[in-house]
């Protein structure tokens, strides 16, 4: 197991090194001139500018620069924010839990929604359960967040008037009260994110366990005398959920889409948030950094989905 | 089997007529009742976005402060804005640009699937592991904020060469093309490698068919079910990153009323104005469940190995 992870660890080098390229690639064809300031003011002469792009090795060749870039972002240094003068990595890091806790609770609320429905609807096929759930499951992931997001504020803050729809860090309230105000104010933007996946999700696991259910260790097991709710958990969902968590993987990115518009909508202040008011006040550390950011945890979520792979599928990491 | 094709082979032709794959497709697809309902609405919708201007003359951009978020009425079906703007006028306007969005996005992405993916799927060996590698590398992308930091980036360079309307629009379908193409280039690529050793392909060239004529020819035309039905799904998923964009604020300029972008506007005056959101907000989610449920409905009708 241990040899396996290191393998999937050195597999994902390439993979950082090839976005950090498509980065920089981005950013070196952009137009624009960090000095058109300079340009504009007289009081500067020419060459002068000219002077200091040269020592900031801006007039070096094209992989030269890449590799001071990445020299640079691998020790930290991700410069300073146009805007507030705080280091880069800092602003990401005050706001990165929150992002992580968003995501990873709409995750598990889908997982809770995706795994039960798409067994149960598998099971049982072409049933009236089965043609609801996957006509729902249709919509689910028809509605964007964005509109989901504004039917939720409707209804239940400005209709019931239940939930909160701004997210607040500066809740005065202590201890339960404190979890309680939080609670409150986290479940729609959790809802928002996790509908949507769970919706995505029971159709995967449905037709996963479709294809397993057929198979012939599913008859012996049921020949074998063993209950229903025991060969469906023991024999059919363990193998069901190898294609799952590919497809899971691969959805990644499209989650954190849907992060940062539901951080954008209900102005939960995490990376996704901090990314669009970078990109409307032109903070362009901050926006390298966050997108960055993103890639990394892409990669990231792709190993745990390797791991995943090893744990329901002994034979992987023997390979 | 070798006694039985020879008759039923004189046989059949003499009892029921012809039927070919398109026939035989539709056959299927009619199946599917919910496809069938949604490619009657979304003709609705396309239809009511091409032709609607034509019978609903109130400009998209008549300022009237007299009636200034209204609720649906007679003079406006679907009320007006902050501004007193008509908001039927502004939501099929923005139909019309959020379909051309999408429907553009798709052939970009779709043209670029088929050229990586045949590609790799003819050349094989070290080509194949590369473009592979590049395929997977794109399907981990973020791309949400490389979407948004392209824009950024290219956005005011491109408006200053072809107007601000063009350029956003030429980047945005370029971008969301380009990162959409993945599914389709693996589809090619599967399809190729099966493909191309079947008999058909071996008689194409042992008759001295060029490369390029086996695979326009002979093998793409059969490897394009399965496009065809990622292609539509790729129409659902270009509206819907277009409307991200603009209701990020970061789609089209501020004057030009896309679906996403009305939603941005109207988020604010989600408590005295909750039908400025509910109209574009609707037609969004119709048009994409529609083209979900339609592609659903080609996958069943094409997909071979499915036989009923």
């Amino acid at each position: 197991m241990l040899q396996y992870l290191t393998r999937r660890l050195l597999i994902a080098i390439p993979s950082l090194l090839g976005i950090s390229i498509i980065l920089f690639t981005v950013l070196a064809l952009a137009p624009g001139d960090p000095f058109e300031e300079l340009a504009t003011n007289p009081a500067i002469p020419p060459d002068v500018r000219a002077h200091l792009r040269a020592s900031l090795g801006m007039d070096d060749p094209v992989h030269i620069r890449y590799i001071a870039w990445l020299t640079s972002m691998l020790h930290g240094e991700w410069g300073y924010s146009f805007v507030s003068r705080i280091p880069v990595d800092q602003l990401i890091l005050q706001r990165l839990p929150t992002t992580i806790a968003v995501i990873g609770s709409s995750q598990i609320l889908a997982l809770c929604i995706a795994l039960p429905v798409g067994v149960y609807a598998a099971t049982r096929p072409y049933s009236i359960f089965d043609q609801i759930a996957n006509t729902l499951a249709f919509v689910g992931f028809s509605l964007p967040t964005f509109f989901t997001g504004l039917l939720l504020i409707l209804l239940f803050s400005i209709h019931l008037g239940w939930l909160p729809f701004v997210f607040r860090t500066d809740i005065e309230a202590t201890g339960f009260q404190w979890w309680w105000e939080m609670f409150k104010q986290s479940i729609m933007p959790i809802m928002v994110l996790g509908l949507f996946q769970g919706a995505a999700w029971t159709r995967y696991v449905r037709s996963a366990v479709l294809d397993v259910i057929r198979l012939d260790h599913v008859t012996t097991a049921r020949s074998k005398g063993l209950s229903e709710p025991r060969i469906t958990i023991r024999h059919v969902v363990r193998n069901a959920m190898i294609p799952v968590v590919t497809l899971v993987a691969l959805q990644m990115p499209s989650v954190f889409g849907g992060a940062i518009v539901t951080e954008q909508i209900f102005r939960v202040p995490g990376i996704g948030s901090l990314l669009i008011t970078a990109i409307l006040s032109n903070d362009t550390p901050v926006i390298m950094g966050v997108t960055f950011v993103f890639a990394c945890l892409v990669i990231f979520f792709n190993l745990v989905a390797d791991l995943l792979y090893g744990w329901l599928d002994p034979r992987i990491s023997y390979r | 089997m070798a006694g039985s094709i020879p008759a039923s082979a004189t046989a059949s032709p003499a009892r029921r007529p012809h039927i070919g794959p398109w026939q035989e497709a539709w056959r299927r697809f009619r199946k599917h009742k919910l496809a069938v309902a949604s490619a009657v609405v979304l003709m609705l919708l396309i239809l009511s976005v091409l032709l609607g201007p034509l019978f609903w003359k109130v400009p998209i951009d008549d300022i009237d402060f007299g009636a200034m978020l209204q609720g649906p009425s007679v003079d406006h079906p679907l009320g007006t804005d902050d501004l007193g703007q008509d908001l039927l006028a502004r939501v099929l306007y923005g139909g019309r640009i959020s379909l051309a969005v999408g429907f553009t996005a798709m052939m970009v992405a779709v043209g670029l699937g088929i050229l990586v993916g045949s590609t790799a799927g003819m050349a094989g060996g070290k080509v194949d592991a590369a473009l592979m590698w590049l395929t997977d590398l794109f399907l981990s992308l973020p791309q949400l904020p490389l979407l948004l930091l392209i824009i950024y980036l290219f956005r005011e360079t491109l408006k200053g060469i072809v107007g601000p309307e063009m350029g956003v629009f030429i980047l945005i379908v370029s971008v969301i093309g380009a990162f959409n193409w993945m599914p389709v280039a693996r589809l090619v690529r599967a399809q190729f490698f099966s493909l191309r050793e079947k008999e058909f392909v071996e008689a194409a060239r042992a008759l001295g068919a060029s490369r390029m004529r086996l695979v326009i020819r002979h093998i793409l035309p059969n490897a394009l079910g399965p496009v065809i039905v990622a292609a539509t799904i790729d129409i659902a998923a270009a509206i819907i990153a277009e409307s991200t964009l603009s209701f990020l604020g970061l789609g089209f300029p501020p004057d030009v009323p896309t679906w996403g972008r009305l939603l941005f506007d109207a988020k604010d005056n989600l408590d005295f104005a909750p039908h400025w959101a509910l109209a574009p907000g609707l037609a969004i989610f119709l048009t994409v469940v529609s083209i979900n449920f339609v592609g659903d409905g080609l996958r069943d009708a094409l997909d071979p190995r499915r036989v009923q």
